[in-house]
């Protein structure tokens, strides 16, 4: 499977002055209106044709590995299908267009788009109300430890509250976030089951224990079956339970974090909920909370004037909503505007589309898909903790290094020329040479068959020629990166050539 | 496949423990076809007629124009559907082109590097004061009021979480921000960094000038430069060029729709010297085994997947597809088609002027220079006035007094290469209208 190779310089070397577009009118110069002293002297940027533009973008689409070109099954990032009628939604006119600072009269279409899609994501997860304010998963983190911040100065606890216990399968953004809100970070051992084991999280609970964070299913895939008595430990000490949704994809519909006893989560429905993030944003991270920590959600709060929308969703037609924002207690605000709201259209589309019954499938099938896989590959490479898994699972390389010098990174890289992207590699950091798996539900079973298929060839070759795997890839537009290099002499830009030449 | 995994039954595999099991009801949005949902969704837009309203609303969202083929491209699946470049081999296209985006972010700004982008304008600052406060070992911020009052909640809200200061520094008379004692409110060196935004909130041209920026040199303070019109910076002299140490701010205005608010996308730029304090990503350009030109993620040992809570931030997914559309929209605008873009500003603004000032009773409330936005007293409250241009179909601006209470008659109004000289008109009489209304009425 070639990857296309077309040359592509930078867009700075293919431009020249004179090919300019004729997009708008001529216009007076800018010092015609201010003091040349306001004015910047030049602006060195290229004139390009808008066919030397569309050529050059089609071709760097062409060297960009993507969902629509192949499977990606990149563990904890949900690299489901986006459908597209999610985009054209999005798109139409009157939503594309709006202004933030139109009056809540004038935009009751968009504020109902909103309050519908909070309505479902709190009933769909047991949540008393979301903040749909946060941009992603872990600005949604920042923002749900400064709601616990918040809630520990209203009750006279801030002072004591300084610590954040996050398992070591967590996700970077857990103690970073943490970190950010100024808790000093607890980090705790799971167990020979991959677990957090109740025994050490009750060691590490006390009165200085502000919020633990968990992630259900964590990242090696497993349910975090002691849920319960962990969330009633961390409550009798006083604590509040964060729960990471990065994984709601494994249990969306069959089962809820505010049953198990959190207090506050966020969701990235950029994940979950089919929203494209191409290149890696953007993204929505809604936050979650239970009953107790409402008053503290960042404003914007999108209010219904005829509901008190205590009981999930309900039709909005007939319905008044505005922006409420005189919230005294809230935390303040985590963003310019209101939301990623292009993103909340995208992600109610995805809730017509599916219902209760659909989103409950949708994580069934996903747990689905990834047992197939695992119970098709666990006979050739380590599966370190082989039980049934929720929406991924983790494989371990470290016996077949050991073996044939054969890595996590080159299997990775050998599933490129295959035409899959790699799952994640090196995380969670705990099981070594990890590659973490998950298929997303939108695969069917021949590109899973397909794609067990080429796994299974992959390690056959590491076996008898493991070269060839570790020379991988072979067949993209270019080959390993030197890293090293990239760090020790940051090229993070193109210079314009009399700069350079001056130093 | 369940035969394979050896599992009784899907809902067997997907069980969990009994204390734990879903305790209903749920109540969700029903589920429709595609046909049923694009009639659901037009219904929700003919509610939502803000957006055909003549409009001079800007304050940090702005409407320009944006060619064709910016969404042409940026809406291939490609694009639109890979994920963060994580396997450089496979992701060269789209590195390529956040490199690309740095890059013009960095010439567009005038200073050394710049990042593969953060959320959006408000995020950008609050994440440019937490570098100026590693930078420096300070933890106040002295912060104008001239920046748009939403990016000075923001900064609040994550001051919090670090137990930061913030204190501000009133703006003068004539609506540029008032640096006339700013040695003496330095002298102290608690401030990590003055944060300035130009053109700011009320539209002035607010670039400190040149003593103002040896004082906060001399004190070690930092210099944040705002930027939340990013159109501006085709025409004004950038931060980069006036002193700011750091530069952020807010790139809607290049081709990324309003969207009632996002995604929008944020930049942060500054000097060589705090490139490892950045936050987020950052794409660089190096050689493959074989020698030839390569690019990839680097400088990792910032981010939070390598240092946890040690990291600069808890950044991870960004804004890069909205990164992409500004950097299609940039290369297909090029110099001149941005220059004459931001000329079109600078006149329609300058005709707006012209035609509310001549309204009686309308009169402009600072004298600084603008770029494409600025403030007119008008008699009586600003709410009533735009309450009565809506009734014209007009969105005559931004209502200053939900920010400052002491401008409750105060309008910020904008326009933009794509306001009209018949919408110009319009509005005059409109205002005109509703002045003489309100005034037979009292
Ligand atoms: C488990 C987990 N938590 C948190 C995050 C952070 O989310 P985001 O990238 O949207 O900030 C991610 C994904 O990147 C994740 O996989």
């Amino acid at each position: 499977m070639q990857q296309l190779a077309f040359d592509t310089p930078l867009i700075f070397d293919l431009g020249q002055r004179g090919r300019a577009n004729k997009y708008l009118p001529s216009a007076p110069p800018p010092d015609e209106f201010l003091p040349a002293d306001m004015l910047r002297a030049d602006l060195p940027l290229p004139d390009n044709t808008e066919l030397d533009v569309n050529r050059h973008f089609t071709r760097l689409s062409q060297k960009t590995f993507a969902i629509d070109l192949g499977f990606y099954p990149l563990g904890s990032c949900t690299m489901k299908y986006n459908p597209r009628i999610n985009d054209a939604m999005a798109n139409l006119p009157a939503l594309r267009n709006l202004h933030p600072f139109a009056p809540d009269e004038l935009a009751q279409g968009a504020l109902a788009i909103m309050w519908e899609l909070e309505r479902s994501l709190a009933s769909l997860f047991g949540m008393a109300a979301f903040s749909l304010n946060p941009a992603a998963g872990a600005h949604a983190e920042l923002t749900a430890l400064l709601i616990a911040k918040a809630y520990f100065k209203k009750i006279g606890a801030a002072a004591t509250r300084r610590t954040v216990i996050v398992p070591d399968t967590a996700h970077g953004t857990n103690p970073a976030s943490a970190a950010m809100v100024g808790y000093r970070v607890v980090s705790l051992k799971s167990d020979s089951r991959g677990r957090v084991s109740v025994d050490e999280i009750k060691a590490a609970i006390g009165p200085d224990t502000a919020v633990c964070m968990m992630t259900n299913p964590n990242t090696l895939g497993l349910f975090e079956d002691h849920i319960k008595e962990i969330a009633d430990a961390v409550h009798a000490a006083g604590g509040l339970m964060y729960y990471d949704g990065a994984n709601a994809n494994a249990l969306m519909g069959n089962a809820r974090p505010g049953d198990m006893g959190f207090d506050l989560m966020h969701l990235n429905l950029h994940k979950t909920f089919s929203i494209p993030h191409g290149g890696g944003g953007a993204g929505a991270g809604p936050v979650g909370v239970a009953e107790h920590l409402v008053p503290f959600l960042p404003t914007p709060v999108v209010r219904c004037n005829e509901s008190a929308g205590a009981g999930g969703w309900e039709p909005s037609e007939g319905k008044t909503f505005g922006l409420d924002f005189d919230r005294p207690d809230a935390i303040g605000s985590m963003r310019s505007f209101w939301s990623n709201f292009a993103h909340m259209v995208r992600a109610l589309a995805y809730v017509y589309a599916n219902g209760f019954a659909g989103l409950t499938m949708v994580s069934k099938l996903a747990v689905l898909n990834a047992n197939y896989i695992r119970a098709s590959i666990n006979d050739i490479i380590d599966t370190p903790y082989d039980e049934n898994c929720r929406h991924e699972f983790v494989a371990s390389a470290q016996a077949l290094k050991r073996e044939t010098g054969v890595r996590a990174l080159d299997i990775g890289k050998a599933l490129l020329d295959r035409g899959y992207h790699a799952p994640t590699v090196y995380f969670p950091l705990l099981v070594p040479e990890c590659l973490m798996i998950e298929p997303t539900e939108t695969e069917s079973k021949e590109t899973l068959d397909a794609f067990i298929a080429d796994f299974r060839a992959i390690i056959a070759t590491a076996r008898i020629a493991p070269e060839a795997i570790m020379e991988a890839p072979v067949n993209t537009v270019v080959g390993r990166i030197d890293e090293t290099r990239a760090a020790r002499h940051p090229d993070l830009r193109w210079h314009p050539p009399t700069a350079a030449a001056a130093g | 496949m369940l035969d394979v995994i050896g599992a009784e039954s899907l809902d067997a595999l997907v069980a969990v423990p009994e204390a734990v099991a879903l305790r209903g009801p749920v109540s969700v949005a029903p589920a429709l076809a595609e046909s049923e949902i694009a009639a659901a969704f037009e219904r929700f837009a003919a509610r939502t007629p803000g957006s055909t309203y003549t409009s001079f609303l800007g304050a940090g969202a702005y409407r320009h124009y944006t060619p064709p083929i910016v969404g042409a491209l940026a809406m291939r699946g490609e694009f639109l559907t890979a994920y963060t470049p994580y396997q450089a081999e496979v992701s060269q296209g789209y590195l390529q082109a956040i490199y690309e985006w740095q890059t013009y972010i960095a010439l567009l700004t005038g200073l050394d590097v710049a990042n593969a982008s953060v959320y959006d304008g408000a995020t950008a600052l609050a994440e440019g004061a937490i570098m100026a406060v590693n930078a420096t070992g300070r933890k106040a911020l002295l912060v104008s009021a001239a920046v748009h009052p939403n990016y000075r909640r923001v900064l609040r809200t994550y001051a919090e979480g670090l137990d930061l200061d913030v204190d501000e520094i009133r703006y003068a008379p004539d609506g540029t921000t008032d640096f006339a004692n700013i040695e003496a409110r330095l002298a102290d060196q608690r401030y990590a960094a003055v944060i300035v935004q130009s053109p700011n909130f009320f539209g002035a041209v607010d670039a400190p000038a040149a003593d103002v920026g040896s004082a906060m040199r001399a004190t070690g303070t930092l210099v944040i430069g705002v930027v939340a019109e990013a159109m501006s910076l085709a025409a004004l002299t950038p931060p980069g060029e006036w002193g700011a140490d750091i530069a952020v701010g807010e790139a809607q205005s290049f081709g990324v729709a309003i969207a009632y608010g996002g995604p929008h996308v944020g930049f942060i730029a500054t000097t060589a010297s705090h490139l490892r304090r950045i936050p987020g990503r950052l794409v660089g350009r190096t050689v493959d085994k074989h020698g030839n030109p390569a690019y990839t993620l680097t400088l990792q040992a910032r981010e939070q997947h390598i240092r946890r809570e040690k990291a600069t931030s808890n950044i991870c997914t960004n804004q890069a597809h909205c990164a992409l559309c500004a950097t299609i929209y940039l290369a297909a605008m090029g110099a001149t088609g941005l220059r004459d873009c931001a000329g079109h500003n600078l006149a329609r603004t300058r005709e707006l002027q012209a035609r509310v000032y001549a309204v009686p009773g309308v009169a402009a409330r600072f004298a600084a220079p603008v770029f494409n936005e600025f403030v007119v007293a008008v008699p009586g409250r600003a709410a009533d006035v735009l309450a009565r241009l809506r009734g014209s179909h007009i969105l005559g601006g931004v209502d200053l007094g939900a920010f400052y209470p002491e401008l409750a008659d105060c309008i910020l109004m904008t326009a933009t290469e794509l306001t009209t000289s018949a919408e110009i008109d319009a509005l005059g009489i409109a205002l005109a209208e509703s002045i003489e209304h309100a005034a037979t009425r009292v």
